[in-house]
C-alpha cells in the first residue's frame, strides 16, 4: 500500500519575483503574463508522487500580498513544513530580499523546516543580474536546496517540489497544520466544522 | 500609500478583519491598517513577549513559563457556540480551512457555594445536583414544553405566547424555582443579568434553543475554540481580505481622521502621508475612545466597563474533573451582583501555553468603584494563582450611524461569552456600509468535495 503524506508549504519573496505564476505552473500547468498580483486563490493543494510511490501532498500558501509592508500574519508561517523562497534572476535586490526572509525562517520556523531557494524567470536569462555561481554558493553555506526555475516555460518547477518532497522527513505520516503535535494522553479529536450537524433533529434539547 | 481606496479598515480585531474580508469578496479595494505591529487589536493573542510588553514592560517573563512561542494568551476571553453564526461565517467565507477547531471540555455553572457541570446528557441531567428530584421533574416538562415547540401548532403552545407573555409567565406556568431559574437564563440562555426576566419569552427560548443545538453538534459543552487562541480568527479574515486583493499595513501609527470641509471622511493620515478613501471603518480606539472630545467632536461614548483578570495557573481549575478547558458561570443572585462573573479557561490542548500550565480569564461587568473586588468570587475558584494580569476596559459604542460622515465605527468586544455579539455588530456595519444585508451561504466552489 502506498503511503500519503500531507505538508504545508509557504512561499516567500519579493513581490513580483513569481511566488504566484510558479504555484500555477506547479498546480495547473498554467502561465499567464499579464497577472495581476495574486487574487482569490491562495491557498492550493497539488500531490507529488514518489519512485516508491509515496505520494506527498503539498497544502500550498502563497503569501496573498501580506509581505508587501511586513504585514504576513503569523499564521502563515505556523507549523510549515517547507518554504520556497523566490528570488527574480534579473534582480539582484530580489536576492537580497530572500535572504533576508531566509534568516527569518531560520530564527521563527521549525528548525526541521526544508527550505529551498529558486531564482526563477529563468527565460529572462540574457537580463540576469544574479549569477548561478553567487545563489548555489549561498544556498550551500546555508544547508538550502537550490535551483533556477521559469513559471513562464516550466523549467525547473516541477524539479524543486520533487526535490522538496525527498528531502521532508517521510517517516511518521504527519497530518499538516499541527495535528502532528497533539500532546500525550490528549484523545479528543479536532472537531471538522463542515461536518454537518448530527441528526438529532433540528431543536433537540440535549442540556 | 499614494492610491485611493474604497474603504480604509483600522484596527485588525475580529469585527474589522470579518467586515474587510467579507468587503474585499465584495468587489471592494480595502487598505487595512493597525497601529500594532500584530494582528488582532483588542482581541488579538499575544506571545509571552508581547503580553508582558503590554502588561509589564519593565519586566522580562519568568523563564519557568517556559518557551515564548508555545503562547498564545487572549485578551478578551470568549469561546465560538458551535451552532453560532460565526460558524456560519467561518463556513460561508471558507476560513475555516485556515483553522483547526477543539472542543471546550465542559461548561460549570456555580451554586450554593460550590461548581457543577451544566449536563450535556440526560444521564448527567439526571444525576445532575443542580435540581432536586422534583425540581427536575418540573424542569423536564419545561424542557420538553421548548423541544415540542411548533410555531404553527398552538396544541404545542401549553397558552403560553413567546412574543407577549414574560420569561417569567414561562418560569411560573412551570413553577420553576428561582435556583432553576437561575441556572436556565444565565447558565443555558446567557444572560448577564436578569432584565429578561420581564420581557417577552421569546429571545430567551432562542438563546436556549442555539444553547443545546450547539450542546448536541459536539457534547461536552456548546463551545469550540480554534488552535492557537481566538488571534487566528482575525487573521484567517485578513488572510481573506488579501486574497481578494486587500492590502495589509501594520504598525503604522495612525494620526488623524483627515475630513474634507463638509466634515466627511476624506484620509487617513500616517505621520507625512495621506491616503485617502471613501469610507473609514474602524474600532473605537482610532475615534478618539478615552480621550477628550476633539475639537467638540465626540464620535463614541462609554458603555460600562468590563473587568478581567488573566491568570496563569499550574493546575486545572479545582472541581471540574480535570477540564482542560471550561466556562464556568457565577449567576449574579449567586453572589448578590447584577452581572454574572464568568471564568474562561483553555490550556495546552488549545495550543495557548505550554505544557502544564492553565490561563484562565475571569471576567465581569463593573458595578462598582473597585472593580478587582468583584471577580473575588470567580479568582477565589482557580485556586492558587501563579500570575495574574487585570485590566478595566471601557466598552464603547459609536454615537452615529456613520451615512453622513462616512465614518462607520464597530463596537468594543462586551462581556459575552460568545462572538455571536461582534457578529451582530459585523452584520450591522455591513448593511450600513453596503446598502444591502449580508447573506450566508455556503459557497458553491466549497461544496464540490
Ligand atoms: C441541569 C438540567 C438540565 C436539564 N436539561 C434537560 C434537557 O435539556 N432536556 C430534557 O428533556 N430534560 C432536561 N432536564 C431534565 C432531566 O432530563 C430529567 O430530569 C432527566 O431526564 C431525568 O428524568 P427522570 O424522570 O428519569 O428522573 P427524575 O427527574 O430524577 O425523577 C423523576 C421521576 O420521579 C417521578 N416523579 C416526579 N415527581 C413525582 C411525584 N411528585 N410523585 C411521584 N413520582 C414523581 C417521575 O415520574 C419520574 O419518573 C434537565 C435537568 C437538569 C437538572
Ligand atoms: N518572463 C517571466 N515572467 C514571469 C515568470 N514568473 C512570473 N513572471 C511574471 O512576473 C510577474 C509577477 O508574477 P507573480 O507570480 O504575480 O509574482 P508574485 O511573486 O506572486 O507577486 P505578488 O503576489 O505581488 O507578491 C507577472 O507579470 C508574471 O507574468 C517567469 O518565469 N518568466
Ligand atoms: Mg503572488
Amino acid at each position: 500500500m502506498s503511503k500519503q503524506f500531507q505538508f504545508k508549504l509557504v512561499l516567500l519573496g519579493e513581490s513580483a519575483v513569481g511566488k504566484s505564476s510558479l504555484v500555477l505552473r506547479f498546480v495547473k500547468d498554467q502561465f499567464d503574463d499579464y497577472r495581476e498580483s495574486t487574487i482569490g486563490a491562495a491557498f492550493l493543494t497539488q500531490t507529488v508522487t514518489l519512485e516508491d510511490q509515496t505520494t506527498v501532498k503539498f497544502e500550498i500558501w502563497d503569501t496573498a500580498g501580506q509581505e508587501r509592508y511586513k504585514s504576513l500574519a503569523p499564521m502563515y508561517y505556523r507549523n510549515a513544513n517547507c518554504a520556497v523562497v523566490v528570488y527574480d534572476i534579473t534582480q539582484t535586490a530580489s536576492l537580497e530580499k530572500a535572504k533576508t526572509w531566509i534568516r527569518e525562517l531560520q530564527r521563527q520556523a521549525d528548525p526541521s523546516i526544508v527550505i529551498a531557494l529558486c531564482g526563477n524567470k529563468l527565460d529572462l536569462s540574457a537580463r540576469r543580474q544574479v549569477t548561478e555561481e553567487e545563489a548555489s554558493k549561498y544556498a550551500d553555506e546555508e544547508g538550502l536546496l537550490w535551483s533556477e526555475t521559469s513559471a513562464k516555460t516550466g523549467e525547473g518547477v516541477n524539479a524543486i517540489f520533487n526535490a522538496i518532497a525527498k528531502k521532508l522527513p517521510l517517516t511518521a505520516p504527519p497530518s499538516a497544520r499541527g495535528a502532528r503535535a497533539a500532546a500525550p494522553g490528549t484523545t479528543r479529536q479536532n472537531v471538522d466544522l463542515n461536518r454537518q450537524p448530527t441528526a438529532r433533529g433540528g431543536e433537540a434539547c440535549n442540556c | 500609500m499614494d492610491e485611493e481606496y474604497d474603504v480604509i479598515v483600522l484596527g485588525t480585531g475580529l469585527t474589522e478583519c470579518i467586515l474587510s474580508g467579507l468587503l474585499s469578496v465584495e468587489g471592494k479595494k480595502v487598505l487595512h491598517m493597525d497601529r500594532n505591529d500584530y494582528y488582532g487589536g483588542e482581541s488579538a493573542s499575544l506571545n509571552l513577549t508581547q503580553f508582558f510588553r503590554k502588561f509589564r514592560p519593565n519586566q522580562s517573563p519568568p523563564t519557568d513559563l517556559g518557551r515564548d512561542r508555545d503562547y498564545a494568551v487572549d485578551l478578551i476571553p470568549k469561546f465560538i457556540i458551535a451552532s453560532g453564526e460565526l460558524v456560519k461565517i467561518l463556513v460561508h467565507t471558507d476560513v475555516l480551512r485556515y483553522l483547526e477547531f477543539k472542543q471546550i471540555a465542559g461548561s460549570f455553572v456555580y451554586k450554593n457555594g460550590k461548581i457543577s457541570k451544566v449536563p450535556s446528557t440526560e444521564v448527567e441531567a439526571a444525576r445532575s445536583p443542580l435540581m432536586g428530584l422534583f425540581e427536575k421533574y418540573r424542569a423536564k416538562k419545561f424542557f420538553e414544553f421548548l423541544q415540542g415547540w411548533k410555531e404553527e401548532d398552538p396544541a404545542t403552545h401549553q397558552g403560553l405566547n413567546l412574543d407577549k407573555d414574560s420569561m417569567r409567565k414561562v418560569y411560573q406556568h412551570f413553577g420553576l424555582e428561582p435556583g432553576t431559574q437561575d441556572f436556565i437564563g444565565h447558565a443555558l440562555a446567557l444572560y448577564l443579568d436578569d432584565d429578561y426576566i420581564n420581557k417577552p419569552a421569546r429571545s430567551t427560548y432562542e438563546r436556549i434553543v442555539l444553547y443545546t443545538t450547539s450542546m448536541a453538534r459536539w457534547g461536552k459543552s456548546p463551545y469550540i475554540y480554534p488552535l492557537y487562541g481566538l488571534g487566528e480568527l482575525p487573521q484567517s479574515f485578513a488572510r481573506l481580505s488579501a486574497i481578494y486583493g486587500g492590502t495589509y499595513m501594520l504598525d503604522k501609527p495612525i494620526d488623524e481622521i483627515v475630513l474634507n470641509k463638509d466634515g466627511s471622511f476624506e484620509g487617513v493620515r500616517s505621520g507625512e502621508e495621506t491616503v485617502r478613501a471613501k469610507m473609514v471603518i474602524g474600532d473605537p480606539s482610532y475615534f478618539g475612545a478615552g480621550k477628550e472630545a476633539e475639537g467638540g467632536k465626540l464620535r463614541v461614548v462609554e458603555d460600562g466597563k468590563v473587568v478581567r483578570a488573566i491568570c496563569l495557573l499550574k493546575h486545572p481549575i479545582p472541581g471540574t474533573e480535570e477540564s482542560d478547558s471550561v466556562q464556568i458561570i457565577i449567576p449574579q443572585n449567586q453572589v448578590n451582583r447584577r452581572n454574572d462573573i464568568y471564568i474562561a479557561m483553555v490550556s495546552s490542548t488549545h495550543k495557548v501555553c505550554a505544557d502544564n500550565i492553565y490561563v484562565a480569564i475571569v471576567s465581569t461587568i463593573v458595578e462598582t468603584s473597585a472593580p478587582e473586588n468583584e471577580i473575588q468570587p470567580g479568582l477565589h475558584l482557580l485556586g492558587s494563582i501563579y500570575d495574574k494580569f487585570v485590566t478595566v476596559s471601557p466598552i464603547y459604542t459609536p454615537v452615529a450611524d456613520g451615512k453622513q460622515d462616512h465614518i462607520y465605527i464597530t463596537r468594543s468586544y462586551d462581556a459575552t461569552s460568545h462572538f455571536e455579539t461582534v457578529v451582530e455588530d459585523v452584520f450591522d456595519v455591513f448593511k450600513r456600509v453596503m446598502g444591502k444585508d449580508l447573506e450566508l451561504k455556503k459557497r458553491e466552489s466549497d461544496v464540490e468535495q
